[in-house]
């Protein structure tokens, strides 16, 4: 075994002093699976393109292995305050609201999870995304281009500077407009904490009427991907601010207590 | 403390914006350890229509079985065991990488050597997890696929290119007879 390979076992099986691994049947220690009606499931007909593209058989249950409980790491080179700041990445700045987004990434454990890589990538104010599909006849901003990174900190704390985006129509039904909302993309410390959502902003009309927004059942699940206003980011002639927790899976025992 | 994992959301149709500045398309740069191959297919709906809109990430340990844990950057310089590859218009995907060594498994038993696989698109409201099996004597005793049904095992387990050198080919399927076999993990 190599240095890397016992620095991997140390943060992903029970503490190797406690017991030899090799001679544990199963040393990894497997991260909980979600409480019902927490996630979507993958057919929500109401969203048309999951009819085709959801699988029809049933899920295999996966024992989480080695290769669940592992991920990659992601150097910190990654981020820097171009890719933190949305509204400043062109010649001029970005047209629209300028918001602050704020949050801390936990476990389910309640730890924070530190230097994890929070990707964003959203529409402009107009509602149009910077890609060659996106066909809305809303304009682009050449100071836009929606794409954003960030890496929390030692609190789990992550921050970032963009515009609030536009509701944009879609074609899954008639008159179907997307709320507002920003994508994001986190890893965590392992393959299978990753998670994709989308942010939403607190008393959007649109919400209610989203097929995506409500393709999970659990409504308290659900409502946490609405952020809240937050009077104490807000900076004072410069921008509004919103909090959005994100909390990814947690083990199913810790080897550390709070 | 107990919290809930925030729920999933597609990916959506516009997802390059954010995600293509770490796309990867050869997990092995010069000087990894390691049997080199290809690895190409496509990502096919229900009607068997290609998935223009379609992303994948791998995750794999290098020749020697280890997770490297080595930090993925945009310089790709290193083996990081981490690859990001969008479908192209068509639908297809293409990498390279180097056959992983074997890890252990459920009860201590060894796996076959495999890629873990998250497929992620529009239409998809939660990342799909599967894997993608090296054609090696090892599959018939993986205690992973020894949990799926016999006659779906071989939709993971890629195929070589007998018109190619070091080709693999494997497709993901997400409905009908060839259904790829996905994995509630």
């Amino acid at each position: 075994m190599n240095d890397n390979l016992l620095k991997h076992e140390e943060a992903t099986t029970r503490p190797r002093d406690a017991v030899d691994s090799k001679s544990l049947p199963d040393p990894v220690v497997g991260y909980r699976r979600p409480s019902l009606g927490t996630q979507p499931d993958y057919l929500h007909s109401p969203y048309v393109s999951s009819i085709s593209r959801s699988p029809r058989l049933p899920l295999i249950k996966l024992p989480h292995t080695l290769t669940e409980v592992t991920g990659p790491v992601f150097s910190p080179k990654l981020v820097s305050s171009a890719t933190a700041d949305l509204t400043t990445q062109h010649s001029g700045l970005a047209i629209g609201e300028r918001i602050i987004v704020s949050g801390r990434v936990l476990d389910e454990n309640g730890n924070p999870l530190r230097n994890t890589l929070v990707e964003v990538w959203q529409a402009n104010a107009c509602g149009r995304y910077l890609h060659k599909r996106d066909q809305h006849d809303a304009p682009l901003d050449p100071n836009f281009s929606g794409e954003g990174r960030v890496m929390t900190d030692e609190n789990g704390r992550y921050q970032f500077m963009t515009i609030k985006p536009g509701a944009y129509p879609w074609r899954n039904h008639h008159n179907a407009w997307r709320p507002a909302h920003i994508h994001f993309s986190l890893f965590g410390p392992a393959f299978v904490t990753r998670l994709v959502t989308q942010m939403y902003f607190p008393g959007d009309p649109l919400l209610p009427s989203d097929p995506i927004f409500n393709c999970t059942a659990d409504e308290n699940a659900r409502n946490r991907l609405i952020s809240q206003f937050d009077w104490e980011m807000v900076q004072p002639e410069f921008a509004l601010a919103f909090k959005f927790d994100l909390i990814l899976r947690g083990r199913d025992e810790t080897p550390f207590e709070d | 403390m107990s919290l809930q994992a925030t729920t999933w959301q597609t990916v959506g149709p516009y997802f390059r914006i954010g995600l293509q500045y770490l796309d990867t398309f050869d997990l092995a740069p010069a000087g990894t350890a390691g049997e080199r191959f290809a690895v190409e297919g496509s990502v096919l709906d229900g009607e068997g229509n290609p998935v223009p809109d379609a992303v994948i990430e791998i995750w794999q340990a290098d020749s020697n079985g280890t997770y490297t844990g080595a930090s993925v950057d945009e310089s790709s310089a290193t083996f990081t065991g981490f690859g990001r590859i969008p479908a192209d218009d068509d639908g297809r995907f293409r990498f390279t990488t180097i056959r992983p060594g074997q890890v252990p498994g459920p009860g201590g038993a060894m796996q076959a050597t495999h890629l873990a696989v998250r497929v992620m698109m529009r239409g998809l409201l939660k990342g799909l997890v599967t894997r993608m099996y090296f054609p090696t004597d090892a599959v018939t005793s993986d205690p992973i696929l020894k949990l799926i049904p016999e006659q779906r095992r071989g939709t993971l387990i890629a195929a070589v290119d007998s018109s190619r050198d070091a080709t693999l080919l494997w497709n993901i399927q997400l409905q009908g007879e060839r259904e790829t076999v996905f994995f509630d993990c």
